[in-house]
């Protein structure tokens, strides 16, 4: 990976519709050059698409309920964590999967539109795969900062004077 | 309540009567009294110090950290900055004969020119420059004595401009590079053009390298590490501009032990030391700060090449400022003065940008324009310039 790729991708991360004219004057390359980079990075598989970072308790009727669950789970002989996993990432609430070190194996991301919904989803889909021997369910209460960005209100306002040395 | 007649005579310091406020105070006054601008007339990072630095600060007070420290400062601060130097610049400097630490670089500035100026020396000052440096160089004594640089050498001195102002009282030239308002900078090969001239004849240069860490195209060159020279250069740089600590106003000046002791004497009369709190903030930066500053270099690298592409679109020449964070576009095709052009696209378009003129005649027929702004406020400042100018190249 160049450099310019990973300045391409710092940035983007943070701001995904940034046009391609503006990050090409931005890093300093070609429109064509940035498109092509663009491309490459995403037949590489390195871009897997880009999202909007929304705050749901803002959008007037349209609330999330969000809860980060604690699976211990038996491996399977020949793929580990792997097969287990898979058949939990697959399912459309799973929003999040990771394999974790520590007291439980992996960590479980779900988004529903009520606590009952995931409860629903918990007892009956999760639990109920074999190689699950328990999960510890946390409901998200409030979301402070999400991917790097913060979501409580900040005064905008540049504290900066208008002129200075 | 009575009035009394004051019958007291004004008494002022000759010096000080000489000197003029500063250009920028009456723009400040004039941007200050308007609503809704873009502001880019900012010398400063638009970073809030990192949460780090700050939680260092706190911890001090904390733990009652609130006495004075050394007259050169933390002696752990000194030699954080003594490892700094040296890897970064490979310049060498002793933490506890060859470091102070500063209220900031501007006292550090001013300390260095009242160790060494006499009454009627002339210092070469290189222009456009920093507002407070003639004036600086006058409430020492001394003479300030400009050397002109120009767009077409990419604001870069010139010996020969140096050779033409030489007199039998020169004692002392000022560089600052990376530069603000041009942002340019000076290489090895060009700077040490320069350095045999200073060893020509003799002279102390002083170096504020408060920019050094804000150089995009190449590592920056410091004065001191080429040969010959840090026995005759006395540093200056600070924490603002690189690690966005401006307010904390914490700097430092390198010197041979011989000026270093002599800045010691009046930093210690004048100033005691340096804010402690701010001292733990600092030395926090210099041990953790890396990450977030190479960030921020990063962020304005990218915004450099996008305002500075975008004013050359608006119809503005302008060099590619290697530094710093300002782009100092010429903005003679458009038939105004600095003043007239800084004034009218404040009030015609609400963008504030600093008249060159400030910084020295060589400025004229340029603006400062800070791009430490969000991308958002220099997309729409480039709009509303390339508007302005198109009506006034007309």
């Amino acid at each position: 990976m160049t450099e310019k790729e990973r300045e391409l991708l710092l940035l983007i991360e943070k701001e995904g519709r940034m046009s391609a004219e503006k990050l090409a004057k931005m890093l300093d390359l070609q429109l064509n050059e940035i498109k092509q980079m663009l491309h490459q990075l995403e037949s590489r598989n390195v871009i897997l698409g880009y999202s909007a970072i929304i705050d749901w308790t803002k959008a007037v009727g349209t609330e999330i309920v969000t809860a980060m669950i604690d699976v211990k789970v038996t491996p399977q002989r020949g793929r580990g964590f792997d097969e287990v996993a898979e058949r939990i990432y697959r399912f459309n609430e799973v929003k999040a999967c990771y394999l974790m070190s520590g007291t439980y194996d992996l960590s479980v991301v779900i988004e529903g539109r009520t606590m009952s919904e995931i409860a629903n989803f918990v007892s009956e889909k999760l639990s109920t795969l074999e190689s699950v021997i328990s999960t510890t369910t946390h409901f998200r209460l409030k979301q402070y900062k999400h991917d790097g960005i913060i979501f409580v209100d900040e005064d905008g306002a540049d504290p900066r004077i208008v002129v200075s040395p | 309540m009575t009035n009394v007649k004051n019958t007291h005579d004004v008494h002022l310091s000759k010096a000080v009567e000489r000197i003029e406020p500063s250009g920028i105070r009456r723009f400040f006054d004039l941007a200050s009294s308007m609503d809704n601008i873009i502001s880019l007339g900012v010398g400063e990072p638009d970073y809030t110090t990192p949460w780090n630095v700050r939680e260092a600060s706190i911890h001090s007070l904390e733990k009652g950290l609130t006495s004075y420290t050394a007259n050169a400062g933390l002696l752990e601060l000194r030699e954080a900055i003594s490892v700094y130097m040296e890897s970064r610049f490979q310049t060498a400097y002793d933490p506890e004969e060859e470091i102070i630490v500063t209220v900031g670089a501007s006292e550090g500035l001013d300390i260095a020119l009242r160790a060494v100026v006499d009454p009627g020396d002339e210092i070469l000052v290189v222009e456009p420059c920093f507002v407070s440096y003639a004036p600086l160089v006058s409430l020492a004594g001394g003479v300030p004595i400009p050397v002109p640089t120009s767009m077409e050498n990419n604001f870069q001195v010139n010996v020969e401009a140096i050779k033409e102002r030489l007199t039998p009282k020169t004692k002392a030239i000022m560089l600052s590079f990376p530069n603000n308002p041009t942002g340019a900078v000076m290489g090895r090969e060009e700077l040490a053009k320069v350095a045999a001239l200073v060893q020509e004849h003799d002279l102390v240069v002083f170096s504020d390298e408060i920019y050094a860490e804000l150089s995009y195209d190449e590592e920056h060159v410091s004065t001191a590490a080429l040969d010959g020279m840090w026995e005759r250069t006395i540093l200056i740089s600070g924490f603002s501009k690189s690690f966005a600590m401006t307010g904390w106003r914490v700097g430092y000046v390198c010197a041979p032990a011989v000026y270093a002791r002599a800045m010691l004497k009046i930093h210690q009369y004048a100033m005691m030391c340096a804010s402690t709190m701010a001292q733990y903030a600092a030395l926090e930066a210099m041990k953790n700060g890396r990450a977030d500053m190479e960030e921020m270099v990063a962020s304005y690298r990218q915004r450099r090449n996008y305002f500075v592409k975008s004013l050359r679109e608006a119809g503005l020449s302008c060099h590619s400022p290697g530094g710093a964070f300002y782009a100092f576009p010429s903005i003679r095709s458009t038939g105004l003065t600095s003043e007239e052009f800084a004034e009218k696209l404040l009030i015609e378009q609400r963008v504030a940008v600093v008249p060159g003129h400030v910084f020295g005649d060589g400025g004229e027929g340029h603006v400062r324009c800070s791009y430490a702004a969000s991308m958002k406020q220099l997309e729409e400042a480039v709009d509303r310039i390339a508007a302005f100018v198109k009506n006034y190249q007309n």
